[in-house]
């Protein structure tokens, strides 16, 4: 994608941007706050504390950052290659399908440490078979990505439902979801690390989950900046003209990096279902495929940034439960807003305060700004 | 004549759920005309029905709510303008980021000015739009087969289901009819032979989405004054994709809008009516199959099995003058 915009030194693109788009993201929401009668900054002030004061807290929002990292990378992957899936919330959803099977089967036979890696096998493979299929309607019947995956949203949704009120729910039970795991599936915590520094840590779902999805955002940088494949996907994505001229094959780039994003989307479903409610229940995924457009912004695609941005999202989920104690008139639908905000000034009006940043970087040093070429992105 | 008023009832339900889905679709159908893609329907129709139900209980007209509900619609129409024509951000992200600003906000304003969990009151008579009986259905109701269709099935809407009927002819004249439509279109397919013409593709965009604001703005109206006596939270419950769905059913055209909108309102009403009895030959059909059905005959459409769905051109994309 060409931007009509010159280039600004790498840590202004970097950093400053961003940092300012979402400052005034916040500021933004801080009306908001003002506008229901609450003073902002003690709302800030409750929600940072509520995140990071207290060592349960602080596993809670890992906790919260582990989900969030998964959505978030797969919403990077599919979008390095010029592909917005905003299908991570459907195919998580799905891949509770795989993941509760595998638990269910293997819970009483086996220990957790190989349930684990067979349940991450069957989430990723149910997540990226779910999107497969618009990713072949996209490459091969030229529907838009964007429109099959919503699409693909309800559909997953109302699968899900009718399983989890029908074939999965146990006969003697009203919930609408499946038994609860046995110990064989229970992943083992990791409440001990922030421990370690002291803190007491009440309960917390903070778990193993954590780890894999570190190493899956090491991986995902590996895969789009160090090897073929990724430099293929940003090459489709930035021009698919110039891919199919150096002999890129349009089908197997979209599949394969909607496969991906869909396995990312479907690791997700280990955090919550195998670490925290040991079932499989309705809407289990609940907006973290969704959050995971605003965490992929924000980390401007990177997963170092992705991991960063998931971690304020986690500390907005829990601050903002702890807040909604604090301030009864805000409800933790206060962060829906900020998710919104922060989509809308990060993403979507990325580049409103450019030309004034590019003003004030000309006015002091004409040479940062100049036409000479500035190393790529990726830097 | 037991089938046959069963019918007629389902039809009349068809009418009901189809009239939001309807005005939300023909409010696509400006902005994605003139080349902006606008997955913000659901977001706006949710404000709307918000602002409406809200300023209806406060000032006590339904009239003033209709007004409120079509401001903030538009005005949040106008964010998306202002990110996505001016700014020349990415407008699917534009539309989702206002779908969740709509979404957080109505809840944590309902709940600050309402103290209701994030309802509206309920509203009074006078308050919402009530149904309108058309002269003569009770005078023939008792005719067999015309009786019941008047004045059951054409009768007894309120005045915004008929404003949405209109609005289908209406829309079909502006796009095909007038000269704001013949540029609407063309901006959308080649917006740069409109700026050669020295029309400026912007403020048309604009205006397209002035009127998605609009249309959507009645349909969250219509939502919570007409169906519901009220708003609560999230009560578009995703009428605003089904609605996009139904404008690529429909391949961006106005009467098409109106047949797909109708079949997805029959599914609608169909679920609701046929909840866990069985259809003859087939037998029982679970009722996610059928809430599923518009997403996956969409799908299908989609494929290029059911004809093939081809989208305004220029759709998505920002217009970047030549310098």
């Amino acid at each position: 994608m060409s931007t009509p915009y010159a280039k600004l030194p790498a840590w202004a693109d970097y950093g400053l941007i961003p940092l300012i788009n979402l400052s005034v993201a916040f500021i933004v929401a801080g009306f908001v706050v003002m506008l229901v009668g609450e003073n902002p900054f003690r709302a800030a002030v409750i929600l940072v504390e509520g995140a990071f004061g207290k060592g349960t807290g602080i596993a809670f929002t890992l906790f919260y950052a582990t989900t969030f990292i998964f959505t978030g990378l797969s919403v990077a992957v599919a979008a390095h290659c010029g592909l917005f899936n905003i299908g991570t919330e459907g195919q998580a959803y799905i891949a509770g399908l795989g993941v509760g099977v595998v638990c269910l089967a293997f819970d009483s036979v086996l220990p957790w440490w190989l349930t684990f890696p067979l349940a991450i096998a069957a989430g990723a493979a149910v997540g990226a078979l779910w999107a497969l299929i618009p990713a072949y309607l996209q490459a091969k019947r030229g529907s838009h990505i964007v429109i099959t995956t919503i699409m693909f949203n309800f559909i997953a949704a109302s699968i899900m439902v009718y399983l989890l009120v029908g074939p999965l729910k146990p006969a003697a039970s009203q919930a609408p979801q499946t038994r609860n795991f046995l110990a064989g599936a229970e992943l083992p915590k990791l409440n001990w690390i922030i421990e370690l520094f002291g803190a007491k840590i009440r309960s917390a779902p903070f778990n193993i989950c954590f780890l894999l999805a570190l190493v899956m955002a090491f991986l995902v940088w590996l895969l789009i900046w160090r090897t073929k494949l990724g430099y293929e996907m940003r090459t489709y994505g930035h021009s698919p003209k110039a891919a199919r001229y150096a002999g890129i094959s349009e089908t197997r780039i979209v599949l394969i990096a909607m496969m991906i994003s869909g396995a990312l989307a479907g690791m997700m479903t280990l955090n919550p279902v195998m670490g925290d409610q040991h079932n499989v229940a309705i809407d289990f995924v609940s907006g973290a495929g969704f959050v995971g457009i605003a965490v992929a912004l924000m980390g401007r695609l990177h997963p170092v940034g992705i991991v960063l941005a998931a971690i304020l999202f986690g500390m907005l989920y829990q601050g903002g439960a702890e807040l909604a104690f604090e301030m009864p008139a805000i409800s933790r639908d206060m962060i829906v807003i900020i998710q919104g905000l922060v989509i809308l000034f990060a993403g979507a009006l990325e580049h409103m305060f450019r030309p004034y940043v590019q003003a004030l970087f000309a006015s002091f040093s004409p040479r940062s700004v100049g036409i000479e070429a500035v190393k790529g992105k990726g830097a | 004549m037991d089938v046959f008023i069963a019918i007629v009832q389902i039809l009349d339900s068809t009418i009901r759920l189809s009239v939001p889905l309807l005005l939300a679709c023909l409010a696509g159908l400006y902005s994605e005309r003139a080349g902006v893609f606008d997955i913000g329907l659901e977001g706006k129709m949710l404000v709307g029905a918000f602002a409406g139900a809200a300023a209806a209980s406060v000032f006590h007209s339904a009239f003033l709510g209709l007004g409120m509900a079509i401001v903030m619609s538009v005005a949040f129409a106008l964010v998306h303008g202002f990110a996505s024509i001016t700014h020349r951000g990415n407008q699917i992200v534009s539309g989702v980021a206002i779908n969740f600003v709509a979404a957080g906000s109505t809840i944590i304003l309902g709940q600050a000015w309402f103290q209701q969990g994030g309802r509206t009151p309920a509203l009074q008579p006078g308050e919402r739009f009530e149904a309108i009986t058309l002269p003569g259905a009770s005078a023939i109701h008792d005719v067999p087969i015309i009786g019941p269709i008047y004045s059951e099935l054409l009768s007894g809407h309120s005045i915004l289901v008929y404003l949405a009927f209109a609005m289908v002819p209406f829309t079909w004249w502006v796009l095909f009819r007038t000269r704001f439509g013949l540029r609407l279109r063309a901006v959308g397919e080649n917006p740069a032979a409109v700026d050669t013409a020295g029309i400026s593709v912007a403020w048309l965009r604009y205006r397209a989405l002035i009127c998605t604001g609009i249309l959507t703005g009645i349909a969250g109206a219509y939502l919570s004054m007409v169906q519901n006596g009220g708003f609560v939270k999230d009560m578009t419950a995703g009428k605003g994709y089904i609605a996009l769905a139904a404008l690529i059913f429909a391949k961006w055209r106005p009467v098409n809008a109106m047949f797909a909108c109708l079949l997805f309102g029959f599914l609608d009403a169909a679920a609701i009516r046929l909840q866990g009895s069985p259809l003859p030959l087939i037998g029982k059909v679970p009722v996610q199959f059928m809430q599923a059905l518009p997403y996956v005959l969409t799908v299908i459409l989609l494929a290029g099995f059911i004809g093939k769905a081809i989208p305004p051109r220029a759709g998505g994309v920002p217009y970047v003058k030549e310098r």
